[in-house]
Parts: structure tokens; C-alpha cells; sequence
């Protein structure tokens, strides 16, 4: 786990990652913050950081002695912001590539129809 | 949260030399925190400061609020897990298990005993007739399951292999996971442990030139690459911690950058990539040289 920025957030991204897949269902029970740990070998303290930013953007809530849960509605939550930053984090990219290899637009639109399964 | 290790002024001189010098800080307690710095940095005189084994010069440490210098109740929180430690000449492993318990009051004799299975040791065997990866392991058993409120750790797996030294880190975040505590890791393998720590005190030439989060630091900076009259123009007005080119192409270490920079960047044909956290302390403690003495 390490592209550069802070484990915490990239721990966070995975798990908002899973809620978008259906790996962690709406109302799902998460692994606790120790399995995270342990799972990819960071430190508690970083692990539990991840998981109370998704708890403060109220996508995963907390039960007292039961564990950690999906919040519903954090899936639709998290596909429409998804959504929103698709064109900075997306497209910008891609131009940028497509730029420097000399592809035009049209040609990108092309290749993009060409490789949508219909 | 209260503070396991605190350091104010603490200086150990052997004659003309600074071993340790001015230095301060406070570990929180519960925390597994990195002590690194290059060979001779000053890192075990520090720890032995913190474990009542040196005296002081000048200045004043303190472990859970108490002087560690002969001080048993100190000592009975305190597990030093030394790089070369010495038993009596004919301990066996399980005579080191068995005696154990008499310093180390949390002392987990089940956990303990699976721990010695695992890294494959041999109970009857001889302790001086251990290779050195054998040695380390002993200590990693005596340290994992002191169960110490304050374990220290100095560079603790001379002669392992990257598969137990694996086996150490799993078993360390496993067990403070079920038992919190604090733990000072020495170490200059720093990015095998980067992602263990929470806290990194980085210390060179008996100073401390940097003790932040560990989280923060890596959070600092980043590289961004690519033609290097891009990279340059990217630069210009940033602060640059290093800076190298090949042909022409170049790799600069920059502050980090905020989500707005990273679309410039990329749309500029730069590519930004991470700084490990071996990298940035050495790039933020001057490189390891000696700019700290200079200043």
C-alpha cells in the first residue's frame, strides 16, 4: 500500500473502494480496525485514523462492542462524488496522454466506442 | 494521553564527545515509535539513557513520570531488547524462558513458548552456541512477550532473513493490536518499518533533527518527474529538497502538493510519485550530514 500519500487516506480509499464494488454492502459489518492493521501490516493507530474519516463522512458507523458498519445510502454517496471527480482525476489524464502521443480528440472518441462492450 | 518516555536537556558526554546532546521529547504512551539514525547517531546511548543504564550528564529523562536510574519500579515496566545482549555462559533457550518471568511481571510463558516453535529454535540448545539470526530471535521472544508497558527494541534482527524479519513485524502489529503498549523501534532499515510506526524520532550526530508523525512526514513531500525543462518550470518557485537529471529528464523532491498542483502537474506531462520515508529523512535531516553542527 504506497503511492505516496498518507496510509490513512489510501486505507479510507479502499474501503470506499469495497463499498462501491459491493465488497462491503450498505449495512455490511467491516473487518475491525486490528484485521485492517494486520491485513496490510500498517499500524493500528494509522488503520483506526482511515476508518474514523469515513465515520465522520458518515459512510460507516460504529456499534458499541459490535463492530463497524456500512452506512446506508454510502454506496449511492460515494458514486456520486465519485462521479463528480471523474473528470479531474480521469479525463485530465487521459488527455494529457493522448496529447503527447498525437491523438485528437475524435480519434480518443473513436478508440473509446471502439472498446465499450455495447 | 499520558506520556510514557520524556526527555528534557538530556546529554551524555564521554569526554570531548556528544554522545547524546540537548536533546528533548515526549513519547506518548500506547504508540509504536521509530528511533532512527545512521550508526552511531547516538540511538543506543539514548535508549540506554531511557532504560537507567547510562547516567546523565546534564539534563533529565523520565519513564512514566519517574528517574529510570535504580528504580524498580521502573525497571519491572521496561524491557530493553539489546542488539548483543549477554546471558550466563551455559543458558540454554528454555533457561531464558524460565528465568523470564522474575524480570518481566506481564511476562506471556504460553505465548512465549509458541513464539520459540515458530522461529524454529531449539529449547535444549545452547545460547552461545546460537547463530546470530537465532540470537536475534531469542530477543524478539523475550521482547514480544514481555509484554513490557515500555518495550525497547535495538536493532533487533541482526542475521535474521527477510522472512523472519517479516515474521517479527507481523507478530509486533499482531500483539500490540491485542495489547497496546508503548514501543520504541531502533532501527535503520527504515522503510521496512515506515508503515509500523506511527511516530518517527530521527536523531544524528547525538541530535534530534526531526520527531514528527510519521503520517505527516509522508505526507510532506513528493517527486514529480518528467522532461526536465517541465519539471524545472514546475519547480521554479518551489522549495527543492533534491533534484537530479538524466539526459533530459529530471526528478525533483518537492513540498507536497495540493490536488489543484497534482492536475497541473499531470496535464504538464510530469508524473508525481511518493518519497519514501527513508528518502525524506534523508533528505529533511540535511542528509545525514553534518549542516546540524555547522548551524
Amino acid at each position: 500500500m504506497d503511492d505516496g500519500r498518507p496510509i490513512f487516506l489510501q486505507l479510507a480509499e479502499r474501503i470506499e473502494d469495497g463499498i462501491i464494488d459491493g465488497t462491503y454492502p450498505d449495512e455490511g459489518q467491516l473487518p475491525s480496525i486490528n484485521e485492517f492493521a494486520a491485513f496490510h501490516r500498517i499500524n493500528p493507530a494509522t488503520a483506526l485514523k482511515g476508518i474514523t474519516r469515513l465515520v465522520d463522512a458518515g459512510l460507516v458507523y460504529k456499534r458499541r462492542g459490535v463492530g463497524m458498519f456500512v452506512a446506508a445510502g454510502a454506496r449511492d454517496r460515494l458514486l456520486a462524488a465519485r462521479r463528480e471527480r471523474f473528470a479531474d482525476s480521469h479525463i485530465a489524464p487521459l488527455l494529457a496522454e493522448a496529447q503527447t502521443l498525437g491523438l485528437t480528440t475524435d480519434e480518443l472518441i473513436d478508440l473509446i466506442r471502439k472498446d465499450t462492450p455495447s | 494521553m499520558t506520556l510514557t518516555v520524556e526527555a528534557h536537556g538530556l546529554t551524555k558526554r564521554y569526554g570531548s564527545l556528544h554522545a547524546v546532546n540537548d536533546v528533548s521529547f515526549a513519547i506518548p504512551g500506547g504508540s509504536i515509535v521509530g528511533l532512527l539514525g545512521r550508526n552511531g547517531a547516538g540511538k543506543t546511548t539514548l535508549m540506554q539513557l531511557i532504560t537507567g543504564q547510562e547516567l546523565a550528564t546534564t539534563g533529565d529523562v523520565r519513564v512514566l513520570g519517574e528517574n529510570p536510574v535504580e528504580n524498580p519500579r521502573v525497571m519491572s515496566t521496561l524491557c530493553f531488547v539489546k542488539e548483543a545482549q549477554k546471558y550466563p555462559e551455559d543458558f540454554r533457550v528454555r533457561h531464558v524462558m524460565s528465568v523470564a518471568p522474575r524480570f518481566f511481571p506481564n511476562w506471556d510463558a504460553e505465548y512465549a513458548e509458541r513464539l520459540v516453535d515458530e522461529f524454529r529454535l531449539n529449547r535444549k540448545q545452547r545460547i552461545k552456541k546460537l547463530s546470530r539470526g537465532q540470537l536475534s530471535s531469542v530477543g524478539i521472544i523475550v521482547g514480544l512477550a514481555s509484554r513490557a508497558p515500555v518495550t525497547i527494541f535495538d536493532e533487533p534482527y541482526l542475521g535474521l532473513d527477510a522472512i523472519a524479519r517479516q515474521n517479527f513485524y507481523d507478530h509486533l502489529l499482531a500483539d500490540y493490536s491485542e495489547n497496546p503498549r508503548t514501543i520504541i523501534l531502533s532501527t535503520h532499515l527504515i522503510d521496512e518499518v515506515a508503515n509500523l510506526l506511527e511516530h518517527a524520532i530521527v536523531i544524528d550526530d547525538g541530535r534530534i533533527v526531526l520527531d514528527a508523525p510519521v503520517d505527516e512526514l509522508r505526507a510532506s513531500a513528493v517527486t514529480v518527474s518528467g522532461p526536465a525543462s517541465a519539471v524545472d518550470a514546475f519547480v521554479a518557485a518551489r522549495d527543492v529538497m533534491h533534484h537530479q537529471t538524466l539526459g533530459g529528464l529530471a526528478t525533483a523532491t518537492i513540498s507536497a502538493l495540493s490536488d489543484a498542483d497534482r492536475v497541473t502537474a499531470t496535464a504538464a506531462g510530469l508524473e508525481v510519485g511518493p518519497v519514501s520515508l527513508q528518502q525524506l529523512i534523508i533528505r529533511r535531516s540535511g542528509g545525514w550530514t553534518t549542516e546540524e553542527v555547522s548551524a
